[in-house]
């Protein structure tokens, strides 16, 4: 299945879930007795999300806890189903494809999660982990599996002759290794990278970081990469997408964005964000903590820590609109 | 390392904390874990050192030591710790008590190592008072309001009463951070305490760290993994790796002119200080075990330096003024 | 967070080069941990003889005791160590009806044994599947089978065999299915826990990205993690099986009479043991306390060696 040029190889319109609780026979019970209403709970993990990314781009994802990159991570990665919007690979919806066509864009995308520990089946040899799912899917006859296994297993870092190995008599470097290696063995064109170092020592990371860099070129392969840790973001990715409780609030080119943010949360992010630094530095944090998202504040989102927010801010969420070519950002400064 | 006061600039102030050539090891099953293995430094009154390291290296067993709150299979096996004029390796259990929580604090990674899930947060405060001084319990709850008040809680009230799973991460944190200042403590060991944090509210819990330090004159081991945070945040810095302290010096000087070949590197696999797109420079391998360390720079393995004379464990030493590091090649070149 | 923690995270960051060389399956690792307590091993060992013994009665015995021509009514009631007409020693004594008793228990301990053995695994199976099947379908089908399982265990066990035995009638294969019917729920409950929690690791979620059909993931992923407390469950519950068998066999219920099994024995002596005559009834007890002793001790220690949290 190939697109057609400047089709964004994944594109997300419209994409919002809503994680619903809904009140358990306790909670009616006393309802109907008179206490508060019993309401359903619902968290707007995402909330209209709208962004391409084109083949071969690394695109970056970075927000803090509650924001909900995690969730619209597995919303790409087809693991959940969106309550509204659609994915689109190749310029066609995700949901509307059946049969083969369906099984090959699921596997086109793959993902790699954050903990090393409890990604790999523990009752599993790293073999087995690796090479299930390219025979299940035929992806590779039967005569050269073992050698297709040992070269993925190679290319990753990791010596082949300890494929019979179980995960726990390995590293945590290297069960990372392991599982970009899974996910590699089905071939895929997108990977989802979520949270992929964050467990990792600083020294490891950078291994990871040079493996990813390595893999890009050697497979081709496209990324969405989310984390917290602006740095590392900074240093693979060629576009940024900063997310604030379930919305987009800004995107735009790494470098841009780093010289220049707009959003004022963009800036108070990349203010407060430690870095080396050859002396002291005092710290001077916005206020304030991150709303839980089940209980979003209402207009943006960010208004009641935002040092410049007005009375527009409170009642009216503001529209990601473009600002520059490549740039968006979703805030009422920026007039309109 | 042998006494620091011999060839590193004497510190400004009289040391509240003297640690000389600790050595803690794990008696288990397996063999000897030399987890700590003759670490000495010093901080003095209203100073922050930073001990930094990845995971393994011993930086948590450092602090734990220094509290006497290392169980077995694990002891202190050497050298002494000088606090208060009195040594408090084979100190007797009651004295140790007596000193932890009044004199000397400690702030954990995860503050629900610091919270009993199922007290109220002025119940376990009035706790932390009473068991150190008898006063009414009336006043205690009084001190803990304004406790919480100076770590920056909004309503202490409110928030005196709550549970906390009530709490967000941040505000536990801060209520840790309250008990730990709580009796006015000499010294306060933080063991990774931004870590689990996101970069907003990490930015205030250092900001509010740096604060409470100026303010009362408290000595501060900030334990991390972060080279960013410590820099931004120590007077002094400590690496660490595997169980020793390979390199010692001001914050500025470490970081800035590193001369240990691991602290090269370190800096090196950080992100943010290294060009975009670039391949960050890794350090090959991995952490030696500390069951069955080679003989030797336990660096050796990795070290782009290594030489002949690197079979010899190296000693301590003070190629420039202020500076120690336990190397024989280390890169003079960076330093003035 | 202990601090043996940074034990063993170094330990499990040592390059596999330095490991051992000989190759660690878990079951290896479990074999080894498992034998480090005495007590386990010794039990172990116990259960291992007592096994052996049940399979090798018939070799062994002087005489087979549900053959009413080799027992002799007139020898009834004779004590330990008295001779036989037909020339071997009664080492135990012979019970009420003139069985050998060390005849009559090595073929009782066979059918308990088997009893007891085959319910536990069939109930095992059966509840392993509706714990597995709730556990990842989740929503109705989920409230539903568990509702069954809550109602089952709200009976106590006896009540409900002893009923089944009523309307099923007496013989080996009922007594399997009243065993059954009150063990599969404990089974159920154990899975379906073990395996939602399974299911919220990242390992699932991998294996639903790879395209795996829910049959392969229930199976080849899911299965293999909810073995171990499914095994630590299933010794204790043969331990209940074997016990709740002696229960019912005891009350009259249990097997028929020609076929004794310990229980029935336990009962038959009881009442001639105020007449001083104990060894009727206190041999087959000595022995079925130690069998459920001895399953149940092996249990204990399976239990704590595969709990990932107390492990070293």
């Amino acid at each position: 299945m190939s697109a057609r040029a400047g089709t964004p190889l994944i594109e997300a319109q419209g994409l919002s879930k809503r994680f619903v609780k809904a009140p358990d026979l306790a909670e009616r019970a006393t309802a109907l007795l008179g206490s508060a209403a019993a309401r359903a709970e619902v968290v707007r993990a995402v909330d209209g999300v709208s962004f391409a990314v084109a083949k071969g781009e690394v695109v970056g994802l970075v927000g803090e806890s509650g924001c909900g990159k995690s969730t619209l991570g597995r919303l790409v990665a087809g693991l959940i189903e969106p309550s509204e919007g659609r994915v689109l690979f190749k310029g066609r919806d995700r949901a509307q494809l059946v049969g083969a066509e369906a099984k090959a864009a699921r596997l086109a995308v793959q993902m790699i999660f954050q903990d090393p520990y409890s990604s790999l089946n523990p009752r599993m040899r790293v073999s087995a982990i690796v090479g299930e799912a390219p025979l299940v899917h035929g992806l590779v006859p039967r005569a050269e599996h073992a050698a297709y296994l040992a070269d993925i297993l190679t290319r990753v870092g990791l010596d082949p002759a300890y494929a019979r190995r179980f995960p726990h008599q390995f590293s945590g470097g290297q069960r990372s290794r392991i599982g970009i290696a899974r996910a590699l063995a089905v071939r895929p064109e997108f990977l989802v990278c979520d949270e992929a170092i964050a467990a990792l020592d600083v020294s490891i990371q950078a291994q990871i970081v040079n493996l990813f860099l390595d893999l890009r070129e050697a497979y081709d392969l496209t990324y969405l990469f989310i984390s917290h840790d602006l740095g590392v973001v900074q240093h693979i990715s060629d576009r940024i997408l900063i997310m604030y409780l379930g919305r987009i609030v800004e995107t735009a080119p790494t470098a841009e964005l780093f010289a220049a943010p707009n959003h004022p949360y963009t800036r108070a992010l990349l203010a407060e964000v430690p870095r080396i630094s050859l002396e002291k530095r005092s710290f001077r944090p916005i206020e304030g903590e991150i709303p839980s998202p089940l209980d979003p504040p209402p207009g943006c989102h960010f208004h009641p820590r935002c040092p410049f927010a007005m009375a527009r801010c409170r009642s009216e969420a503001p529209a990601l609109v473009s600002i520059a070519p490549g740039r968006a950002s979703a805030c009422h400064l920026n007039g309109g | 390392m042998t006494a620091p006061a011999a060839a590193a600039e004497p510190l400004a102030r009289p040391a509240t904390l003297e640690v000389a050539d600790l050595r803690t090891h794990f008696f288990t099953k397996a063999g000897v874990v030399k987890a700590v293995d003759g670490v000495s430094f010093a901080v003095a009154a209203g100073e922050v050192l930073g001990l930094v390291g990845e995971s393994g290296c011993g930086k948590s067993v450092t602090g734990y030591s220094i509290l006497g709150l290392v169980d077995p299979p694990g002891r202190i096996v050497s050298g002494s710790i000088c606090f208060a004029g009195r040594d408090l390796v084979g100190a007797p259990e009651e004295e140790l008590r007596r000193l932890r929580g009044s004199r000397i604090a400690m702030i954990f990674q995860d503050p629900m190592m610091t919270l009993n899930p199922v007290l109220r947060v002025d119940t376990q405060m009035v706790e932390a008072i009473l068991a150190h001084r008898s006063i009414g319990r009336r006043a205690a709850r009084e001190l803990a309001r304004e406790a919480l008040a100076q770590v920056g809680i909004p309503a202490p009230e409110r928030r005196l009463r709550a549970y906390p799973h009530e709490l967000s991460g941040g505000m536990r944190q801060r209520v840790a951070i309250a008990i730990a200042f709580i009796n006015a403590p000499d010294l306060v060991i933080a063991d990774e305490p931004t870590t689990a944090l996101d970069v907003t509210i990490q930015a205030q819990i250092l900001h509010l760290a740096q604060e409470l330090c100026r303010k009362t004159g408290t000595a501060m081991i900030w334990i991390s993994h972060d080279l960013a945070v410590v820099s931004s945040l120590a007077d002094r810095v400590a690496v660490m790796y595997a169980g020793t302290i390979v390199e010692q010096g001001r914050a500025g000087d470490v970081v800035g002119a590193p001369l240990h070949p691991y602290t090269r590197g370190l800096l090196g696999s950080v992100p943010s200080a290294v060009a975009r797109g670039v391949r960050l420079a890794q350090i090959p391998g991995m952490t030696p075990s500390l069951l069955d360390l080679p003989p030797g720079c336990r660096f050796r393995a990795r070290c782009p330096r290594a030489g002949e004379d690197c079979g010899v464990e190296p000693t301590v030493s003070s190629p420039r003024p202020g500076r120690e590091v336990r190397c024989w090649r280390p890169h003079l070149e960076a330093a003035a | 967070m202990s601090v043996l923690d940074t034990g063993t995270r170094i330990e499990a960051d040592r390059a596999p080069a330095a490991a051992a060389a000989a190759e660690e399956t878990p079951l290896r690792r479990l074999a080894a941990d498992f034998f480090e307590s005495r007590v386990a091993a010794a039990a172990f060992a116990l259960l291992c003889v007592i096994i052996a013994l049940a399979l090798l009665a018939p070799a062994i015995v002087p005489q087979n005791p549900y053959n009413l021509a080799e027992v002799d009514v007139l020898d009834s009631r004779l004590p330990p160590g008295s001779r036989a007409m037909a020339g071997y020693t009664y080492w135990l004594g012979t019970d009420g009806a003139g069985r050998d008793l060390v005849s009559a228990m090595l073929y009782g301990l066979r059918i308990s044994l088997a009893v007891g053995v085959v319910s536990c695994l069939i109930a095992t199976v059966i509840g392993a599947a509706v714990g597995l099947v709730a556990a990842y379908a989740g929503g109705r089908v989920e409230s539903l089978l568990m509702r069954l399982v809550d109602l089952q265990l709200s009976f106590p066990a006896i009540l409900i065999a002893l009923m089944l035995i009523a309307i099923l009638g007496k013989g080996v294969d009922k007594i399997i299915i009243a065993l059954v019917t009150v063990q599969w729920a404990y089974y159920a409950r154990t899975v379906r826990g073990t395996a939602l929690a399974e299911m919220n690791k990242e390992y699932v979620e991998a294996a639903r990205c790879l395209g795996f059909g829910h049959a392969r993931i229930l199976f080849r992923q899911i299965l293999p993690n909810v073995l171990p407390p499914l095994i630590v469950v299933a010794t204790v519950q043969a331990a209940h099986a074997v016990a709740l068998e002696a229960t019912l066999s005891f009350l009259g219920v249990g097997l028929p009479r020609t076929e004794p099994s310990l229980g029935l024995l336990i009962a038959n002596g009881f009442e001639y043991m105020l007449s001083g005559k104990y060894w009727i009834s206190f041999f087959p007890g000595v022995v079925l306390l130690a069998t459920i002793m001895a399953i149940n001790l092996v249990g204990d220690q399976l239990r704590d060696v595969l709990n990932p949290r107390l492990r070293r």
